[in-house]
Formats: structure tokens, C-alpha cells, sequence
């Protein structure tokens, strides 16, 4: 495998802050290494959807937010003049914590981002419309009513169409920021089994509805806390051996 | 008194005030058909006037509004589309900006006389475009602006921001995030305001008076750059400047104006309910 000794992403002494001047990361560092699940965790407010966010540049849309640091993908600079935020955005793609299908048919939905970028080849999208369902493990639920209306879909399947929508795209790096959030245990479990087959084709930064959750899926956890990184490591040495008091307390649910 | 008798008489005279509201539209309407559906048929819908007025039809008037209602929707909403897409998606709060929303709100409180006395200097005159369709429809145009701007800006708005943030993160650009999001999904909210305004600008007859309308003109307009007889102006002039018209070709006139008037806001009022269905998912 190429690259598998370079991280897919890595962020140098990264700190955000709102313009309320909110500082909502902390001189963040940390290597994220390419097909894992890395998973981002800790209590409310610490941080974790704003670096998300950071990482496809949805953070450009906050008015007045200041960035210092470096974020790197591929070792290329994110914020360096020579990038175009709408194919950074194509490369690293964000799944929101509440199902957002687009107003539109399923095929529409899928090809969305596709379309943006000046794809038309029929063949090509259809292609991509297949896989990307497929790997969503939605293709079966949906492959006979892919001209009607997304909106119609339950919100786990939603939920996994905004998965699909997104691979659609072919990105490096997939960002799910709670995606289970509103689904039912069973949809869950879907959205959570589909991870393992993913992180093949795919680079995931998670941020997990629980601890169990993060337990269940992260190959590699950061325990976030006040908008700073507190640890991070493989997932068995932050579940069952973290080496901070905090991290310990936070995982064995005595606060948080 | 007990509190229910109370209650009970409120709710009496709200009911009353609403019905007191719907009286005066049904009066006019029913006043109208009634004085002028006697003098509505095929020759009066479709011939020139003739015996100075008197006779004939007011087929030149009809079409004279059609017209100036087209040319107004042209002028203002390109315009007013712009305006609002700047004002709801990437105005900033600074002094260009207020002064933008002040000039609306002032535009919307003119009186359309004033607008008329302005398209006379501005372009029958100053522009040289002479009384004419297209100075009509240019002076009608910004004079609709400020409604379908409000209306337009509103429904912008009122798309659910997390649609821009997903069309954003799927890699499209804010302008195509604009054009295949935001736009569709207001249509319907701009498209009311444009019919509000358009219905608006049909019935308008001090803004004519200087601009375009012909006091009677017994032909068609043969080019924008020509003057056209209008439904309100034409029915300004025959209710007070000629002597001895018959009551029911007054009438009929207004019913006319009155129709096409009403259509528009049905029109507008059909698109509001039938999206709103289609809203509910
Ligand atoms: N748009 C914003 N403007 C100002 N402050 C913000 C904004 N968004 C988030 N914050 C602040 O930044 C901090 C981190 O918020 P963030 O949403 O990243 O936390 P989180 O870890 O994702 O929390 P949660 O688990 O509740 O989703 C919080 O103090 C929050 O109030
Ligand atoms: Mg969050």
C-alpha cells in the first residue's frame, strides 16, 4: 500500500478560535495515518465538531474565526493559496449529524457533487451510483426507486444516502460528525458495520454518538477536552489503559 | 358577567371584524359585475373604440396592459433577483448595505405620482424615449422593485442554511450552491412577490400618465418606442373626460382591469399553497 507510513492528514500546533474569541482548539497536534477509523471523542463543547469542520475548510463560512497552525493533506498545506476549497471539499467530505438528503430524486442526491464538479458521462455517474450505494450498504433498499424522492427514505436510510452521497465522490477522507445521532439501535448497527468495510477504500475521522460507540469502531482514538487533545492512541490503550486521569474518568463514565 | 359571557362576546366581535373585512371585496365585486357584465362580449374585448369611445371595444387598453405588465416584469426582476440574491447571500453589514435596505424601504413609500413625474424627467426626456411603452415599462419596472425585492430577500432567507452547508461541502461552489439550492427552493416565495407586485404595477395609472399612456388611440402599438392606451388610465379617462359614456362600458371597463388584476393574485396565491404542500416531507 502507498503512503502507509505517511499520515493521510496531520495538524501542527493547530488552534481555533470564534470571533466571540471562543478558543475553541488548543495548539492541536496529531498525525492521522491513512484507512482507519479515527475516532474523535470527549464531552460536549470540547472542540471536536469545529476540527472537523477545519479539515475540509467548512470552516471558512464562520465570519471573523481566526486559524494559526498547519493542516496538512498528503503533506500539502490546506490553506495554501494553490488550493481550491470546492475540490478540497471533494477530497475530504463531511457527513453531517443530521440527515440532509437535498430536495430531489435518490440518482439526483448521488450525482449532486458530481454534477458541481462538471461530471456528465451518464455511464460514469451511473457507475459511481451503484458503488457508492453499495458500499453504504443501501444499494438492495433503494436500487428500485432511485428517481423518487430522497425525503421519502426512513432516517437511517437518509442517513446512509448522505454516506453514499458523499463516497459518490471518490474522497480521501470521509469526516462523519455524529452520524448516528438520530437513527434507532438497528440503523445504527448498519451505519456502524459499513465502517469496517469502508476504512478499506477510505481514510474516517468519527466523532462517535457515545464512548461505546468510539469503543465499538475506532481502530485509533483522541480524547478532546476545552478545545485541547489530552491523549490519543490505539483504541485498546485508550479504552482500557489511557495513560491521563481524565481520560480514564471520561471512558469509565464518571463524568462527562 | 360571568368569564365565559366574556369570552364569548370577544369571540363574537373578532369573528365580526373578520367578516367586516371580507364586505367591502365582495361589494366592490359584486357592485362591479353587476354594473358591468352587460357590456361584455366578444366585440368589447376585441375591437378598437370607436365614436370617441362610446363605441366599440377597449381591445387596445387590454393588450396596452399586457404589455406594459410584461415590460415591467423584464425591467424589475433581473434586477430585483440580484438585488435580494446580494442583500440575502453576501451583503455585509456595513454602510453600503444599510444604505441599500434604507433605499428600498423609501423606495416602497413613494407616492406613484412621484415615480411618474420621475420617469417623465429620466427617460421620456432626459433618455429621449419620448412617451413610450418602454419608458412606461422602465419607470413601472422600479417601482415594482422594492415588493418583489422584500418578498424575494424573504424567501432566500427562508431556505434551511443546512442545505447550503451540504450543496457547500459536496465541493460546489457558493454561487452554484446559489443557483441550484437557494434559487429553486425560494422560487416560489419570489415567484408571489413577482405577481404581488406585477398586479400592482397593472393596475397603476398615476405612473402611466406621464410615461406612455395615450389619452385614445385608436390603433395598436406598432414598437416599444410607440405610446399604448392602458386598462386604468383608459378607465381614469372615460369615467371623467368624456361626456355622455354610458355607465355600463365604465363598468365593464373596470371588470376587465378587475379580472386581469384578480388573476394575478390567484395565480400567486395557487403557487404559495401548492408548494407549501409539496414543502411538507
Ligand atoms: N459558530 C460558532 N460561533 C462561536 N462559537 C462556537 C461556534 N460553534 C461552536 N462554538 C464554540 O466552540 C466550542 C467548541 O464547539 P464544538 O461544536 O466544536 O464542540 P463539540 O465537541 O462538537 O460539541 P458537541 O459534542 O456538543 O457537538 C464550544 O465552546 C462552542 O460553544
Ligand atoms: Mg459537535
Amino acid at each position: 500500500m502507498p503512503e502507509q507510513n505517511h499520515p493521510k492528514i496531520s495538524l501542527l500546533d493547530v488552534t481555533f478560535r470564534y470571533a466571540d474569541e471562543t478558543e475553541a482548539l488548543r495548539k492541536i497536534t496529531l498525525d492521522i495515518a491513512p484507512n482507519q477509523v479515527y475516532v474523535l471523542f470527549g464531552p460536549s463543547r470540547s472542540g471536536k465538531s469545529t476540527l472537523l469542520r477545519l479539515l475540509n475548510r467548512l470552516s471558512d463560512l464562520t465570519e471573523g474565526a481566526q486559524v494559526s497552525g498547519r493542516i496538512a493533506l498528503n503533506g500539502q498545506d490546506i490553506f495554501s493559496p494553490a488550493v481550491r476549497v470546492a475540490a478540497l471539499r471533494r477530497r475530504v467530505s463531511m457527513v453531517f449529524a443530521i440527515p440532509t438528503p437535498l430536495p430531489g430524486s435518490i440518482r439526483e442526491n448521488l450525482t449532486y457533487g458530481l454534477r458541481m464538479a462538471g461530471a456528465t458521462d451518464p455511464l460514469m455517474l451511473e457507475e459511481r451510483i451503484q458503488q457508492s450505494l453499495v458500499q453504504a450498504a443501501l444499494w438492495d433498499e433503494v436500487k428500485d426507486r432511485l428517481d423518487h424522492s430522497a425525503m421519502a427514505l426512513s432516517g437511517g436510510q437518509q442517513q446512509r444516502l448522505c454516506i453514499a452521497r458523499s463516497l459518490a465522490l471518490q474522497p480521501e477522507v470521509l469526516l462523519l460528525d455524529n452520524p448516528t445521532s438520530g437513527l434507532d439501535p438497528l440503523s445504527t448497527a448498519t451505519v456502524e458495520d459499513s465502517l469496517y468495510e469502508l476504512k478499506r477504500s477510505y481514510t474516517i475521522i468519527m466523532v462517535p454518538h457515545s464512548v461505546q460507540q468510539a469503543g465499538r469502531v475506532a481502530d485509533r482514538a483522541a480524547f478532546m477536552l476545552d478545545g485541547e487533545l489530552i491523549e490519543e492512541g490505539p483504541r485498546d490503550r485508550i479504552f482500557i489503559n489511557p495513560t491521563h486521569e481524565r481520560t480514564e474518568s471520561y471512558v469509565t463514565g464518571r463524568f462527562g | 358577567m360571568t368569564r365565559q359571557q366574556a369570552q364569548k362576546i370577544a369571540v363574537s366581535a373578532i369573528t365580526a371584524a373578520a367578516g367586516l373585512v371580507v364586505l367591502p371585496i365582495v361589494l366592490v365585486i359584486v357592485y362591479i359585475i353587476v354594473m358591468g357584465a352587460g357590456a361584455i362580449n366578444w366585440t368589447f374585448l376585441t375591437a378598437l373604440p370607436s365614436e370617441g369611445m362610446t363605441e366599440g371595444g377597449i381591445m387596445p387598453a387590454i393588450l396596452g396592459t399586457v404589455i406594459l405588465t410584461f415590460g415591467t416584469a423584464i425591467v424589475s426582476i433581473p434586477l430585483a433577483i440580484g438585488a435580494a440574491v446580494y442583500l440575502a447571500e453576501y451583503a455585509q453589514d456595513n454602510w453600503l448595505t444599510r444604505a441599500v435596505r434604507l433605499a428600498i424601504v423609501n423606495l416602497a413609500g413613494i407616492p406613484s405620482i412621484v415615480y411618474g413625474l420621475f420617469g417623465l424627467g429620466a427617460f421620456v426626456l432626459f433618455l429621449k424615449l419620448g412617451t413610450s411603452i418602454i419608458a412606461g415599462s422602465l419607470t413601472l419596472g422600479i417601482m415594482t422593485l422594492p415588493v418583489v425585492i422584500s418578498t424575494s430577500e424573504e424567501a432566500i432567507l427562508a431556505v434551511p442554511q443546512r442545505f447550503r452547508m451540504v450543496s457547500l461541502s459536496l465541493g460546489a461552489t457558493k454561487l452554484q450552491t446559489i443557483r441550484h439550492q437557494v434559487l429553486p427552493q425560494a422560487l416560489p416565495g419570489i415567484l408571489t412577490g413577482m405577481i404581488l407586485g406585477l398586479s400592482r404595477a397593472a393596475g397603476e395609472t398615476a405612473t402611466l400618465l406621464f410615461t406612455v399612456a395615450a389619452f385614445y388611440l385608436p390603433r395598436l402599438p406598432q414598437s416599444l418606442f410607440d405610446q399604448t392606451m392602458a386598462l386604468p388610465y383608459h378607465l381614469y379617462v372615460i369615467a371623467t373626460q368624456v361626456p355622455n359614456m354610458p355607465l355600463t362600458i365604465q363598468y365593464g371597463t373596470a371588470l376587465i382591469l378587475l379580472l386581469i388584476v384578480l388573476s394575478l393574485t390567484l395565480v400567486a396565491s395557487v403557487v404559495r399553497t401548492r408548494v407549501r404542500r409539496r414543502r411538507e416531507w
